[in-house]
Order: C-alpha cells, then structure tokens, then sequence
C-alpha cells in the first residue's frame, strides 16, 4: 500500500481522481475556515464575556437583530455552497459520461466476488486487470443481492443491481495493484469480498490476455489448482489453515465423511468436490449456510481437475 | 437554603399503578425517560462490542453473523427506541405543557397509549434478538432483507408499531401548541423549544405513515411472496430506497430539531442573554421540516438513480444547509455581550456548537455530487452522522436533562462530577469518531467486519475512543442517580431562566402551576429582567 498522499486521500491513480481531489480540498479548506469562525467566537464570547464575581446581575444589551450581519452570514454560504454543487456537479457529469473509445469488460457481482468478462473471451475472478492510459468501461451486474463496485484509489463507485445493468467507468493514470471493495453490505462474506484492480503496460496486458485465455499450460495441476483457489475466490469463504470460514476449511477434507445439513453422509471425494463446485446446494455440510454460488460456466472441466487435485493435496 | 416543596407530581400519588395508569404528562415523560435510557444502554453496550471487535483486522471476539447483527441492532435500537423519542417523548412531553402554562397536553390518553405503543413496538423489535437477530442494517436494504434467514419481519413490525407511538406525540403536540396556550402567549412569545417541536411534530405526523407503508410490504414480501422490491419476484429494490429515504431522511430532522429547539434554550439563558434572531431560528425549523421532504435522493447518488435526478437532489440538499448555518450563527451572536456561565448544561450546549458545526460542514462533502461518489457507504459517512446524531441531538439532549434534571426531581447534580462526565465524553467523542472521517475518506468501507491491515491503526485508536466515551457515560450515571437520593434541592429556578415552568416549584405540582403563570414578559427577556438563580 502506498503511504504518500495525505492523511485525508491516498494518492489518486485515475484520470477523475485528481478533479475530485481538488474538490475535496477546497471543501477541506472552507469548512476549516467556516469552523474557525465558529470556534474562534466560542473562545472569544466565552473568555470576553463570561460571568464575573464582580458582575453586577443586571439586564444585558437587548439587541437581536441587525440586518447586515445576517444577511452577510445567509448570503456568504449560500454562494459557497452553489459553488460546491455546480463544481460537484460537472464533475459528477464527466463521471457519467464513457468516452467512446472506452474497452469494455462486464463485471459481476455475488455473493462474496467479482468476476470479470472481458470482450477477447478472457474472465477472471476478483482481479481485474487492465491497460494503463486506456479508459475501461464497467457494465455491471449482480447475481443476487446489491453489491457496490468502490475502488478508493479511482475515487469511482457504482452499486451493482440484480435487476439491470449499471455502468462507470475510469482511466487508470499508473500501473499497479489497487484495492476494489464491495461498498454496498451483502452478508456475511461482505468484507471479504475484496478484489484487486491491476494496472499494467499495454504489452504485458496484451500478454496477460494471451495467457489468460490459455491458463495453466506448463504448470503441475496441483500449481495451477492452487492459482485458481487464490485467483476464482475459493479463499473467500474456504481455508487451507483449519479455520472454518462462511464455509467448511479445505484442510484434511479429503477422504473424510461429513455429516450433511439434511442429516445424511458423504465421502469426500473426487465426485464430492466436483458436484459441490457446480451444484454447491445439493449437499450441504452441517453447519454450514446453503449460500455458495454455482461455479458453472466459471471453471472449465481442466480447471476443476486441478482444484480436485489440489484439494486433495491439503492434508 | 432551599427546599423541596410538600407536595409535588412525584409525591402526589405513590404505587406502580399510579405511573402505569398515570395521565399526567410529566410521569408520562418520566416513563419514556426510562425506556429511552434502556434503549440508549443496549445499544451503548452493542456500539461497545462491535468497537472492540473493530480493534485489530479479523476475529476478535466475535465471527461475522454475530457482528452483523449487533452492528445492525445498534443502529436500529439507537434511532427508532432512543433517538427519535429521545427529545420529544420524553424532554418534550415534560416541558410542554408547563412551558405554555397548561396543565396538560391536549389528550392526556392518547399520550400514554402511546408509551404503550412504544413499549409494545421495543418488545417486539428487541423478541427479533432473541428469534435469531437482524443482520440486514438498519436500512433493511431489498433484495437483501428478504433473503436473509434472519428474523426481520419481528424487527420490522417492531419498528411499524413505534411509528404510531411518534405519529400519537406528534399529533398531540400540534394540537396543544395550537389550542392550550396561555392567554396572551402568542405565538412569537412561545420558547423555541416549543417551536422545534412544532416543527418535528409536523414531521412526525406527514413521514411516519410512509415508513410504516414501506415497511409493511417489506414484510409482505418477505411472509407470503409477493413481489414488490424483489427483482427475483419482478419488483424493484430501488423503489425500496426512494421509500425508504423519503421518511428517513425527514427522520434525520425529526432528530435534530428538537435539539436545536433545547440549544436555543440554554445559549440564551447561561448568557443571560436575549436569543438573536428569535424569528429567523423558529422559521429555518419549519424551512427545514418543508425541505427535508424534498431531499432524500441523496442517499441515493450512487444507486444508479438518473443523473437528473441526482443533480437537483444535490441542490435541494445544499439549500436545507443553509438554515442550519444561519441558526449556527444565531446562537453565537446570541453569546456576544452577553454574562455567559459554565455550568454543566451550557458545557453540553457548547458542546453541540462544536460538533454539531463539524457534522455540519461535512454533510456539504457528502451533498457535493463527484466528492459523495467517493464517500458513500465509507466510515466518512459513519463519522459525518454520529457527528450529527450524536454531536448534535445527544449533546442537545444530555444539555437538556442537565438542565431540566433538578425541575423534574427538585434536587441538584454534582457541579464537579459532571464536568469531569462532560470533559471525558467530550475528549473520548471526538477520538472515535474524528478518526472515522479520516477512515471513510481513505476508502474504508463502512458495515466491514473484517478490514485490510493499512486501516487498523485508526481502528484500534477509534476503539480507544470509544471506551473512553463509555467511562464519561459511567460517570454521569453514577453522579445522576445520587443527586436523585443526595442532590441538594435546587429551588425553583436554579438557573434563573425566563420561561414558565420555572415559575413553579421544583418539581411541579401535577397541575403544574398552583395558581395560572401570568405571562410578563417574553421567555428571552434577559433586556428587561435578570431573575435570580435559586441555586448557587
């Protein structure tokens, strides 16, 4: 994380991020202002005048009125905050408005990731990668409740509604890793549903395109099994340590029996993991929500292979 | 040296049933006094867990279900059981009356039906903690909340009953202001406490009914399918929202004006000075209760609501700023040449001042279009409105019951102890929540059980905070319910303040006045007179 910038903003890292910063800081150094006013009375009136042993108890000044001062004190913020709100507004505008050229990917949202489709046939889950310099078009849906698409560092943030589409987007102005949270509660897994933007140079995203609509060539089952746990989600909700999250952990599973939610049993086995995968309701352990999303259409049969293996791997 | 009168509302009739059955408004009060005290305890004791579970990143005390749920009763417990009747059921239903010179609100029954009615609406919205917890927050955002397995129809329906225990205040209010005043009290010559709850009342009566309509078909929804916020079942979660905000927003209001209505009080009389711009304040109350109807797609700038819509809801938020602003610099004209005294209520007045004007300030960022974009559903958002809430109505309130405690009970506070209460709520206040915006502007998501490490210094200092709040609470309790048994009586009007029910005994007689105060002067009249204080 970078620790530069100020203590109110991390350094912005999309083209809008500057424009709403400026805003930001005037608004930092008016309200400053306006409360120095109001504080700086409080201590003058209240040192000034307060009560004396001394004071005579007698009635004080009567005056309650005096028009210019309040006009003064109606028309001075009323002409800061339009100000404030046609600034805030063009801003808002430009925001809403993708240029043309814009590259789009479609984000999804449910419960507890994000996952990315990208017009060449890539998708990834809870990272999304994009050229630097380029602007990105997000349309965005959800799959089930509202979530909210916020990444700080871009100063952009959308909700994501089951029932239509919404759109933003932004121009990532450097390359790097910048943090993506669900802003909009969805349960349980809602603080974990933290994903990743990475912003990389035009021919590493070409590169990463390429690699991505391959996926796992020149990698053991079991690696690549572990890459896709990291990289579709599964350690949103299921750990490797013991630990039992949303759902039941990973390690040791294999080869067990489990008692289910409906009181039967299962062996955790190959066709266990697999049918869990893609029908993650049809046998539900004890103890445990039925809130796990379908992975089908996600992974593809060699992806499932290798997080069997991998699964299998964590004694 | 003073004492307490022979026979008061307190003495007048003793036993359980004489307050169970009670239709003297000031034992109605007192009811309400305590329920809001219990309300305000739970959700203190919520506020504390899930402050500490914040403390480091990952599970500390409690794993996810749970802190959802407390985070979600800590904020429905504090608006709908503690803040909302917080200054009017309680402080108002007191004062009123006495403060017009009547001997009770207009419909004494209809008042303590609705004690009842809170009473019923808290017990069915605290069974929901017991029936398996709320974890939705307290917006009871759709499609969520009608998926989620927790018990929300018992919260919901909760919160529907305590709506018509505001709606019978509310209207009872209008009514007496209108028709029970004294002869000759016009109305420019009403304290602006009573004009705030003029002003909340309207509120209360027009925006509670829409909550309870939005609620109700949440809770038809969920019980028998049918679809109306649902995508899932063809309705529209955003319509939710417009209804939602379109009371809660005037809820904000309902809030906070009420508080401004004890500020105008106690600015004027511990600097014994006459309140500037007596209309201005009671107006910008009813120019704020009109605007707030118009201004809840605020909450709303990034819920993918049209840009046309946003854009004027953005405007008409910055136009129900300014008359706050305008009060801000009422109050403060107000202290200027005045003979201005510490005590313990003009500590919590000054207080509101400070903190309200921060909460102030900061709601322009969140109106501000581009810059809420950023902002929404942060911990800025968390910070500007405890800011609000609690830096405005509670200091207001904590004001208020300091400065009206020896009229209800006729005996004194411990000056010392509860400036030392002020001093540590003041300081462990601004640590918790001061923070908070730094949190928020930084991208800390708000209603978060778990967070990345780059947050958690601030986290673990706002939880500090907190525990240091809870220990200024502590005190002022301790010191409040040993004044009840020890306080020295305070006499009549301990602060020597101009509105009527200070002209009768502390405490009142039930019929609060033993012969009809006659009205000679106005309730800010510090140009003419200068009564004296009957406590040192």
């Amino acid at each position: 994380m970078d620790t530069t910038g100020t203590i109110f903003l991390t350094p912005g890292g999309s083209t809008i991020a500057g424009e709403v910063d400026s805003l930001f800081y005037f608004l930092v150094y008016a309200s400053i202002a306006m409360f120095g006013i109001v504080l700086a009375g409080l201590v003058y009136f209240g040192l000034r005048y307060r009560r004396r042993q001394t004071d005579a108890d007698t009635p004080t000044s009567g005056r309650a009125h005096n028009l210019k001062l309040e006009l003064l004190w109606s028309i001075i913020p009323t002409i800061l905050v339009v100000i404030v709100f046609i600034w805030g507004f063009r801003i808002y505008i430009k925001m809403h408005v993708v240029p043309h050229e814009a590259m789009e990917v479609k984000v999804t949202g449910q419960k507890w990731f994000w996952s990315f489709d990208y017009p060449q046939g890539a998708s990834t889950v809870n990272e999304l990668v994009v050229p630097v310099s380029k602007p990105i078009k997000l349309l965005m849906s959800s799959k089930d409740v509202i979530h909210s698409f916020f990444v700080p560092d871009f100063r952009i943030k959308m909700d994501v509604l089951p029932n239509r589409y919404t759109i933003t987007w932004f121009e990532a102005t450097r390359t790097g890793n910048f943090d993506l949270f669900c802003a909009e509660f969805c349960g349980d897994g809602h603080s974990d549903m933290i994903g990743k933007v990475r912003v990389v140079g035009e021919r590493e995203f070409s590169e990463w395109l390429e690699a991505g609509l391959s996926g796992g060539e020149g990698m053991t089952p079991e690696d690549f099994g572990a890459r896709l746990y990291v990289s579709k989600a599964c350690n949103t909700c299921h750990s490797i340590d013991g630990r039992s999250l949303v759902g039941p952990t990973f390690k040791g599973a294999f080869g067990t029996r489990r008692v289910l939610e409906d009181g039967g049993e299962v062996t955790i086995d190959e066709n266990y993991i697999r049918e869990s995968i893609l029908e993650p309701q049809a046998k539900v352990s004890a103890g445990f929500q039925p809130v796990m999303p379908t992975y089908q259409g996600l992974l593809n049969s060699r992806e499932i292979d290798a997080l069997v293996v991998y699964i299998k791997s964590l004694k | 040296m003073n004492t307490l009168p022979e026979n008061h509302y307190l003495n007048a009739r003793r036993g359980l049933k004489s307050w169970l059955f009670t239709l003297d408004h000031k034992r109605i009060g007192i009811l309400y006094l305590y329920g809001i005290i219990g309300a305000f305890f739970i959700g203190g004791v919520l506020a504390l867990l899930v402050r500490l579970e914040l403390f480091g990143p990952g599970r500390d005390i409690m794993d996810a279900k749970t802190y959802n749920q407390f985070f979600t009763l800590h904020g429905a417990v504090m608006i709908f059981l503690f803040i909302i009747p917080s200054i009017p059921a309680a402080l108002g239903n007191f004062l009123l009356p006495q403060m017009i010179g009547a001997k009770d609100v207009a419909f004494p029954r209809l008042n303590l039906a609705s004690w009842y009615i809170y009473i019923t609406g808290a017990v069915f919205a605290l069974y929901s903690i017991h029936s398996g917890g709320v974890d939705t927050g307290w917006t009871f955002y759709t499609p969520y909340s009608t998926e989620t397995t927790t018990s929300v129809i018992s919260m919901t329906l909760g919160i529907f009953i305590l709506g018509f225990s505001s709606i019978f205040t509310g209207l009872n209010f209008i009514v007496t202001i209108h028709k029970m005043r004294s002869p000759g009290q016009t109305w420019y010559k009403l304290p602006l406490f009573v004009w705030a709850l003029y002003a909340t009342a309207i509120i209360q009566v027009l925006a509670t009914p829409v909550l309870g309509i939005t609620l109700l078909l949440l809770i038809l929804e969920r019980a028998f399918g049918i679809g109306i916020f649902d995508p899932a079942m063809g309705g529209d979660p955003v319509l939710y929202q417009h209804f939602f905000w379109f009371y809660s927003h005037p809820a904000v209001y309902i809030m906070i004006l009420p508080g401004m209505g004890i500020i105008s009080e106690l600015i004027s009389v511990f600097s014994r000075k006459k309140i500037f711009g007596y209309k201005a304040i009671a107006f910008s109350s009813l120019a704020i209760a009109f605007v707030s109807f118009l201004v809840w797609g605020h909450h709303m700038f990034t819920s993918g609501q049209s840009e046309i819509a946003a854009t004027i809801f953005s405007f008409l938020t910055f136009l129900v700023g300014i008359p706050s602003g305008i009060k801000v610099f009422n109050w403060l004209a107000t202290m200027y040449k005045g003979r201005i005294s510490f005590d313990t209520p003009m500590l919590y007045g000054l207080s509101f001042l400070f903190l309200f004007t921060i909460g102030g300030l900061t709601g322009i960022f969140l109106g501000a279009l581009a810059v809420d974009v950023h902002l929404h559903d942060t911990y800025f958002v968390v910070a500007h409105f405890h800011y609000v809430m609690m830096g405005g109505t509670v200091m207001a309130f904590l004001g208020g019951i300091h400065f009206w405690w020896p009229k209800m009970w006729g005996r004194m506070f411990s000056s010392f102890w509860s400036t030392v209460a002020w001093a540590i709520v003041f300081v462990g206040f601004n640590m918790t929540f001061f923070t908070q915006f730094i949190l928020g502007s930084r991208g800390m998501p708000r209603r978060y059980y778990n967070y990345l490490d780059q947050y958690q210094p601030l986290h673990a200092f706002s939880s500090v905070g907190s525990l240091v709040l809870a220990v200024g609470f502590i005190i002022m309790g301790i010191y409040l319910v040993h004044s009840l048994f020890r306080g020295k009586p305070a006499g009549n009007n301990p602060w020597g303040a101009l509105t009527f029910e200070w002209q009768s005994t502390s405490p009142p007689p039930t019929e609060n006045f033993v012969k009809p105060p006659k009205l000679t002067h106005g309730p800010y009249d510090f140009d003419k007179i200068s009564p004296e204080r009957t406590f040192p």
